[in-house]
Order: structure tokens, then C-alpha cells, then sequence
């Protein structure tokens, strides 16, 4: 208990004592554009470390076994690493303090329209559920009323984001990143000497569950059939890597907003390249526990309704159920802590968001054009704690409708992977014109919905958008979002040729081709983004192959 | 005057570390009446120190 209460203590010392930097819009939303690589980078991934990251991949490592990884790998490194190299020096050179700031600079006002008010809506409503998922651990782990869990860290979160700002944001999720390495690890450490190493616990997987399929990222995926999660390779590569984890990690202004902060060019470049490579890691404290509940546990998790109907537990607690297995009072309090510390940067990470995308891209551009800027950050702290109250209201609707988690993953995706095809197109594509992105983003994301709802109502049109009626629900999100972005990418190339390009001196600074950009030939092989890249890449596929 | 990031983590894992090795040494002396799985280990008492360890090497290091 003193463990969880001197964290609440640190988080809030920390706004507090960065309130006197926050004066300035620059210092507010972008933290005076003055972080480090490493700051930036570390904050990026934590700020993605959120409630449903850490508690929602060990329950889906135990439900479909190291598939799960896939989201972490293949479904992130890449992305990152082009988020880094390819599209960080656009963002960079803009000067935009937001991505609906860059399509206002790239394609105009109604694209950034478009793309704010969808992030905004979504933003929120990802916050609540992160607070919801955080008050169920509370409850479940220390056993907190769930009201009193959801207003205590809410309110904490409000006042250290509305006082210091997104750095106050920054310095608290690097805090919070360490703290949840610390209190995370332990459970793989103790969960590996118990199960007596990796050979061992597939051997004990693969007995309890009579398949060997739970420890195998590629080679069951040739078919549907053939593996827990019902999933074809195309939908991993396609779906999962190219679409959604790109859309995600170089679009969600979430992330992004991050890495806008850093110092310089190199350290914009070299943050991505940086927690690329804490995020091949991350799997070990939030994959493996799920897989090691699979051979330690004496019980069998199940879903929640089947664990309310048996008064049983369900997959969503297999963290917890693993920290109260090996951790005693002291160790216990950490790793509490560190699940609090993960789910509180995911919160701040949509809060901050929010509010530069409200003031800024909302608020600024369409109700109020011309104030002072102490105007705008005085906004953006109001934002803040409106932002956290709506939060708290969509964590009571969660609390009211539990199948809402269902739709979320899928209602995120119906903005980001279009998004991404209007954004990728803008950058490398000097004829991309503004009609064609905002056409493109808007068709893009109604064939999403569209989808969605053809398969809502008719569950056979499942074979038709997920390629097989064995598809489950993640396959089909994968290829959902693959289609949308192709309805994306034609749309804005079609409407594009047959309207009026840019002329080029309008897109200096924006696209590849009419930017130039700043050599690194002067930098020494080991100081060059790239090269840590490649190393990254290279471990990448050696741990592929490994468990193929 | 600004302290580093670095420097405020250090401090909290100092703290940390301390109190979980202090919880560590009270299981130690008086075991609870129903261990955790691997509590021979000890792992309160490791991990406790290595926090100390690590928390004080940062709070030097980045201390201005």
C-alpha cells in the first residue's frame, strides 16, 4: 500500500514541480520540442503501454498462445522503424504540432476536419475504457471500490496532465515505463525457473492443451483452421503489419504526438528506432506470462461471461492471478504499481492528445481563430480535465454496456487505417491533390463502417471481407482494415488525376521529392538512425525464425 | 534549477528498493503461514537489493 501511495505522490510531485514550464503553447502541447531521443522514445512506447496493452495481450497470450506476439512484432517493429526513417522527417520539417495539423498543411482544412473530430471522439472513448479496465484490476488486486478507483485516478491523471502539460506527461510515463519493467518482470523470471525453461513449458503447454500449436508464430498458419487465433498469414502480413500496425504507429497522434517533441531531426529519427527496440522486449513481461499461466495455473481461465456465469476467473486476469502467485507484500505493492503505472500513461497518452487535437485543430480552427496563446493553453488545460471527465462518463457507459469492449478494437479501426492511406499518399506523392485526400479519407473509413455492419447483419458475409467463414474476430479487424485502406488509396488516386494538383513550392516541407532533406553523411556510422535500425530489423528476424 | 528526469527515478527506486527489501527480511524472519510458489527464493530480498542498487547508481549519475 505505501508502494502504490508514494507512486501517486512521485506523479503528482512531478506536475507540480513542471507547472512553471508549462507557460507557452510550445511548452503545453509539445513540451518545448526539447526531449531526447531516448526521452522521446521511451515515452512513445509507454504512452502505447496502456490498461489494454498489458492486461488484454496476457489474456489474449493465454486464449491463443504466442500468436499473440505477432501484434508486438511484426505488427509494430516495422511500422515503427518507418515511422523513424521515412515519414518522422515530414512531421519533423513541418513544424505541425499534430497529424490532423499535418492534412490541414498537406490537403487543407476539411481533411483535417475529418481526421480531428474522428481522433477526438475516439480518444476519449479509448480513455474511459483504459480507466475501466484499471479500476477492475484495482478491484480484483486490492480490492478497491471500483468508483473510488476510477475518480482517484482519473483526478491524478487530470492534474499532473492540465498542470505540467504534455511534459509533465512525458517525464511521468518515462517514470512509469521503468516502473513497469521493474514490477512486470519478476513474472517470467519466476514463471521460467518454475516451469523449468522454454523447452520445458512448451512441452507443459502442449500437454495441457493436447496441441503444439500454442507456441509456434508462423508455421500453423497456413490455414484458418489450423491455429487458436483462426487467422490466415495474409491477414498477419497484410491486415495486421502493413495496414493496421502501420496506420497506427504512424498516424495515432497518440504515439506520434511523442516523438514531435524531441530536439532535432536525428533524435526525431532515432526515438521510433529506440522503442523498436524496448518493444521486441515488451513481450517477455506480457506474452510469456499469459503462455506460462497456460502450464502453471492450476485453474482454467475462460471468457467473462462464462467466468460470471461459473464463478470462475477470466482471461483478463491471468496478470494479476500470476503477480499473486509469486509476489509477496513488498513485490506485490510493485507490481500493482507498475499495472497502475501502465494503465495511467495509457490514460495521460489519450488525454494529452485530446487536448492538443481540441485546441488546436478543433477549437482553434473552426471556433476560435485569433487569440493569444496563453488563450489556447488555458484551453488546453480546461480540455484536459473535460477530456478526463468524458472519460469517466464512457467508463460508467462501459461499466452499463460490457459488449462496448467488443466494438472498440474495432470502431479504432475504422479511422486509423484509412488514415494511414490518406497520410502515406501525402507524403510520397506530390500529385496527391486535397480533394482527392479528403475524398479518400472519408470513403475509406464509411467502407469500414460499412463492413462492419454488412457483417453484423449478415454473419455469412464474414467468408466474403475475412476470406473464410472460420475467420474470428480478429482476422476479420485485419482484413477490414486491409480493404478500407485499398478504398482509401484508390479513391484518392482516382479523384486526385482528375483534379488540379499543388503546385510544387506549396509542398516544400511536406512530400518526398519537393523536400529536401538534411544529409547524414557527416555522422558516424553508429550515430546514424539507420544503422540501429537495421539491428533492430536483423533481430527482429532472427527471433521470427527462432519460433517459427 | 531542473532535475533530470533520470535523477527523480533513481531516487524512487532507491525508495522502492528499500522497502522491498525490508518486506523481504519480515517474510524472512517470520514466514507467513501459507508461502507463495518459489517463496524460497527469496526474490522480495533480490530484487529489493538490485533496486537499491540500480536506484542509487542513477541518483548519482544524474544528479546535477
Amino acid at each position: 500500500m505505501a508502494i502504490v501511495a508514494i507512486y501517486f505522490v512521485a506523479v503528482l510531485g512531478i506536475g507540480f514541480y513542471l507547472k512553471r514550464q508549462s507557460g507557452t503553447g510550445n511548452d503545453f502541447f509539445l513540451a518545448g520540442r526539447e526531449m531526447t531521443a531516448w526521452i522521446a522514445g521511451l515515452s512513445f512506447l509507454s504512452a502505447n503501454l496502456g490498461a489494454l496493452e498489458l492486461m488484454g495481450w496476457a489474456a489474449a497470450s493465454y486464449q491463443y498462445g504466442i500468436l499473440a506476439v505477432h501484434w508486438y512484432w511484426i505488427g509494430a517493429i516495422p511500422a515503427m522503424l518507418f515511422l523513424g526513417l521515412v515519414m518522422m522527417p515530414f512531421y519533423y520539417i513541418s513544424k505541425t504540432h499534430s497529424v490532423p495539423g499535418y492534412l490541414k498543411l498537406r490537403f487543407g482544412e476539411p481533411s483535417r476536419a475529418l481526421s480531428a473530430v474522428t481522433f477526438a471522439f475516439m480518444t476519449v472513448l479509448m480513455s474511459g475504457i483504459n480507466m475501466y479496465s484499471m479500476a477492475l484490476v484495482m478491484k480484483v488486486v486490492l480490492g478497491w471500490d471500483i468508483n473510488f478507483s476510477i475518480w482517484v485516478s482519473s483526478i491524478t491523471v487530470a492534474l499532473y496532465v492540465a498542470l505540467g502539460g504534455l511534459r509533465s506527461a512525458i517525464f511521468n510515463e518515462v517514470l512509469q515505463f521503468v516502473l513497469i519493467w521493474l514490477g512486470a518482470l519478476l513474472i517470467p523470471i519466476l514463471g521460467l525457473i518454475e516451469a523449468g525453461g522454454w523447452g520445458p513449458l512448451k512441452q507443459q503447454i502442449a500437454v495441457r492443451m493436447g496441441t503444439g500449436t500454442y507456441t509456434h508464430l508462423w508455421s500453423t498458419l497456413g490455414s484458418f483452421s489450423d491455429n487458436p487465433m483462426g487467422i490466415h498469414w495474409t491477414g498477419i502480413v497484410f491486415g495486421l503489419s502493413f495496414v493496421t500496425s502501420f496506420g497506427y504507429w504512424t498516424t495515432d497522434f497518440l504515439v506520434v504526438q511523442r516523438i514531435l517533441t524531441a530536439k532535432d531531426l536525428r533524435a526525431a529519427k532515432m526515438a521510433p528506432v529506440i522503442g523498436a527496440a524496448f518493444k521486441i522486449m515488451v513481450p517477455f513481461i506480457v506474452i510469456l506470462p499469459g503462455l506460462l499461466a497456460l502450464a502453471v495455473l492450476p485453474m482454467k481461465l475462460t471468457g467473462e461471461a462464462a467466468a460470471v456465469a461459473s464463478n470462475g476467473y477470466s482471461y483478463n486476469e491471468v496478470l494479476p492471478l500470476m503477480l499473486a502467485r509469486y509476489c509477496g507484500p513488498g513485490l506485490l505493492g510493485l507490481g500493482v504499481t507498475a499495472l497502475i503505472a501502465g494503465f495511467m500513461s495509457g490514460m495521460a497518452g489519450n488525454v494529452t492528445a485530446f487536448s492538443t487535437v481540441w485546441t488546436y485543430d478543433i477549437y482553434r480552427a473552426l471556433i476560435k481563430k485569433n487569440a493569444p496563446d496563453s488563450h489556447y493553453v488555458g484551453m488546453g488545460r480546461w480540455s484536459t480535465v473535460v477530456g478526463v471527465l468524458v472519460s469517466i462518463g464512457t467508463a460508467y457507459l462501459v461499466m452499463g454496456f460490457l459488449s462496448i469492449m467488443d466494438y472498440v478494437q474495432a470502431l479504432f479501426s475504422f479511422f486509423i487505417a484509412p488514415l494511414f492511406g490518406t497520410v502515406i499518399l501525402g507524403m510520397l506523392w506530390k500529385r496527391a491533390t486535397p480533394m482527392g485526400g479528403f475524398w479518400g479519407l472519408l470513403c475509406g473509413t464509411l467502407s469500414s463502417v460499412g463492413m462492419w455492419a454488412w457483417v453484423k447483419i449478415d454473419p455469412s458475409a464474414l467468408s466474403i471481407i475475412a476470406l473464410s467463414p472460420n475467420a474470428k474476430d480478429m482476422a476479420e479487424n485485419m482484413y477490414r482494415a486491409l480493404w478500407s485502406w485499398l478504398v482509401c488509396v484508390i479513391v484518392t488516386v482516382v479523384v486526385s488525376l482528375i483534379t488540379k494538383p499543388l503546385p510544387e513550392n506549396q509542398l516544400v516541407g511536406l512530400v518526398y521529392g519537393a523536400t529536401e532533406l538534411p544529409s547524414e553523411g557527416h555522422l558516424r556510422l553508429h550515430q546514424r538512425p539507420i544503422f540501429w535500425a537495421a539491428i533492430v530489423a536483423l533481430v527482429l528476424a532472427i527471433l521470427n525464425i527462432w519460433l517459427w | 534549477m531542473r532535475y533530470s528526469i533520470w535523477y527523480l527515478i533513481g531516487l524512487l527506486i532507491l525508495v522502492y528498493g528499500v522497502l522491498i527489501l525490508g518486506a523481504g527480511i519480515a517474510d524472512l524472519i517470520n514466514p507467513p503461514a501459507h508461502p507463495l510458489v518459489l517463496a524460497q527464493l527469496h526474490m522480495g530480498i533480490w530484487w529489493g537489493a538490485m533496486m537499491i542498487l540500480l536506484g542509487a547508481i542513477y541518483a548519482r549519475v544524474f544528479r546535477m
